[in-house]
């Protein structure tokens, strides 16, 4: 039961055969056998998910429906959540409750859907494997020798071994996506803006946006209709109607235009990654769809641009944690300054600092010009190169990773872990909505299919996404984790 | 590119990290990696290009300039490594 999407799980709990104690029971239980194994959760909340649960069966009976009623979540340990630890990943934010919900917390919490617990991540969102999680990596559950990528990475082990039926991740530069082509699963993150940032606790602020991580396009639909939406609180979210997205997922992909970035098919793409992704290309066209390349020629900038824009924006928004107000502070500090270096570099793990330290770097002094607004104006670029292409096409089709999950320690050279990340900063620097979605394996490792969008066009990027998941079984494989004993 | 130990140094005390004299090295080598990685972008001109500060060049909103927030100074200072009577304390700034 635990492994079934959160469609099918609500159709048992709408149906009575099922409740949402028993479901979050199975879910408790499967935490319980295999999370020291995987380490995707930091923080378990069994009573509270229990009761949470006992509510949701409570409000089905007074006649409140809502396809997430009672459906087990688990948050990425970034959003706040009132009364439970989040720790961002970070010593720094060890022992930290926060004493409100992030929107989304509250929005979830408002259709009755069940918080299982707090996953792993990357230290403050920054990494690609999880391995600058202070509280350690989370592991693949295709091979736990491998990394489950990131940052999102225990949102998207949690969905592969079915430790929850949903979750929630960020996605600064493709840490939703990434992590969810490493694990198998469907994640996607919308349009920058469309989902409110109150709450989540901020890395590089023009790049940062929430979104699901989940078993299906079908399911990542029900899911981004929940979290979307204007919030007076984050005066970035967009006020724009949230479309049903549901409702589109079976439009016809007949005479659907989708361009091919050649970038995004050049060195360093692995020979079985590029062959998943042109097979799924051929689904489309027997869809009826039409593919084209298309040039994105700035693309191999988008990686350098992306490293002093989201450090330099990184940078401010660390400056908060000084050891005043919360957070950690040093022992015995000896003064003022004192106090901030050294509860500052005990506090925040070593990528972490080498982000603060690159983008104080990039806005000190007589680098403004060179670096930030240099880094601005290869944004502009980017973002151009997607408006030509979306002239002639209606998304964009890729990989999302050049390769599937490496071993965990295997890169020990950061700007290494920075390469992987090619397809998906893109994205982020032009504020687009994009997916990953299960596009095959390779020796035994899930491959990740990229779907990007117009501004947006989250409805067409899910249709997309959904018509794929018609078409093939990849999303429904499952690893054989913890099913040996 | 030139990074030398007191350049790694005065970029740590921008901002207010402590870095020990054995990792200067280490980090500054790091940090090198990165910025020539970051030069890239040289490549290109861009003199006439505008920078892009937002996805949508949005400006910021305003709102009505009322009070909208409760005072829930007690909750928050719970928070604090250390508070006492309203006030977070800190290691003494005057002699």
């Amino acid at each position: 039961m635990i492994e079934k999407t959160a469609t099918e799980l609500s159709r048992l709990l709408s149906s009575g055969s099922l409740s949402s104690v028993e479901l979050t029971r199975a879910y408790l239980d499967r935490i319980a056998k295999a999370n020291d194994n995987l380490n995707a959760y930091i923080t378990i909340c069994e009573e509270s998910a229990l009761e949470q649960a006992k509510k949701a069966d409570e409000r089905r009976a007074k006649g409140f429906r809502h396809p997430l009623l009672g459906i087990p979540l688990a948050h990425k340990d970034i959003f706040c959540t009132d009364g439970i630890n989040t720790t961002c990943g970070s010593r720094m934010l060890e022992n930290f409750i926060a004493p409100y919900n992030a929107t989304v917390v509250e929005k979830f919490e408002d259709v009755g859907a069940v918080t299982l617990g707090k996953t792993n991540m990357d230290e403050f969102a920054m990494g690609s494997s999880n391995e600058t999680s202070y509280f350690g990596p989370a592991k693949n559950p295709w091979n736990i020798k491998k990394v489950p990528g990131g940052s999102s990475g225990g949102s998207a082990a949690a969905i592969a071994a079915d430790l929850c039926a949903i979750a929630t991740g960020t996605d600064t530069g493709g840490s939703i996506r990434q992590p969810a082509a490493f694990c198998g699963v469907t994640g996607f993150k919308p349009s920058y803006g469309r989902v409110s940032r109150w709450g989540m606790i901020a890395f590089a602020s023009s790049l940062d946006q929430a979104g699901p991580i989940c078993k299906s396009a079908e399911d990542a639909a029900i899911l981004t209709s929940v979290m979307a939406g204007l919030d007076n609180k984050d005066s970035t979210s967009v006020d724009k109607p949230v479309e049903a997205y549901s409702a589109t997922l079976n439009k016809s992909l007949k005479g659907l235009k989708i361009g091919i970035p050649a970038q995004h098919f050049r060195d360093g793409l692995s020979s079985e990654v590029e062959r998943s992704i042109k097979e799924a290309l051929k689904v489309y066209e027997q869809m009826g769809a039409r593919v084209t390349e298309i040039n994105l020629a700035h693309n191999h900038l988008s990686v350098p641009a992306y490293y002093v824009i989201a450090p330099a924006e990184a940078s401010a928004n660390l400056s908060r944690y000084d050891g005043v107000r919360y957070g950690y502070r040093c022992e015995n500090p000896v003064d003022l300054e004192d106090m901030y270096k050294r509860s500052r570099s005990e506090g925040f793990g070593a990528e972490v600092k080498r982000r603060i330290m690159v983008g104080t770097y990039a806005l000190s002094a007589g680098y403004y010009d060179d670096y930030y607004q240099k880094a601005q104006k290869i944004r502009r670029l980017i973002k151009n190169d997607f408006d030509r292409a979306f002239e002639e096409v209606d998304v964009i089709i890729g990989p999302t990773s050049p390769n599937t999950a490496f071993d965990i320690g295997a890169k020990k050279d950061p700007v290494a872990m920075y390469l992987e990340d090619i397809y998906t900063i893109a994205v982020n620097l032009a504020g687009l909505p994009g997916i990953s979605v299960p596009a095959g394996f390779s020796e035994g490792l899930p491959i990740g299919m990229h779907i990007i969008g117009k501004h947006f066009e989250e409805a067409k990027v899910l249709n997309v996404a959904h018509q794929f998941q018609q078409e093939t079984e990849w999303h429904k494989q499952k690893p054989k984790f913890g099913l040996e004993d | 590119m030139i990074l030398d130990k007191s350049e790694v140094r005065k970029i740590a005390q921008l901002a207010r990290l402590h870095i020990s004299d054995a990792d200067v090295d280490e980090i500054g080598h790091r940090i090198k990696e990165i910025l020539t990685l970051v030069d890239q972008m040289q490549s290109v001109e861009t003199k006439p290009v505008e920078p892009l500060y937002h996805p949508f060049d949005a400006v910021q909103k305003l709102r009505p300039d009322v009070v909208t927030e409760r005072n829930n100074r007690e909750e928050l200072q719970k928070l604090a490594p250390k508070a006492e009577m309203g006030l977070y304390l800190v290691p003494k700034v005057l002699d």
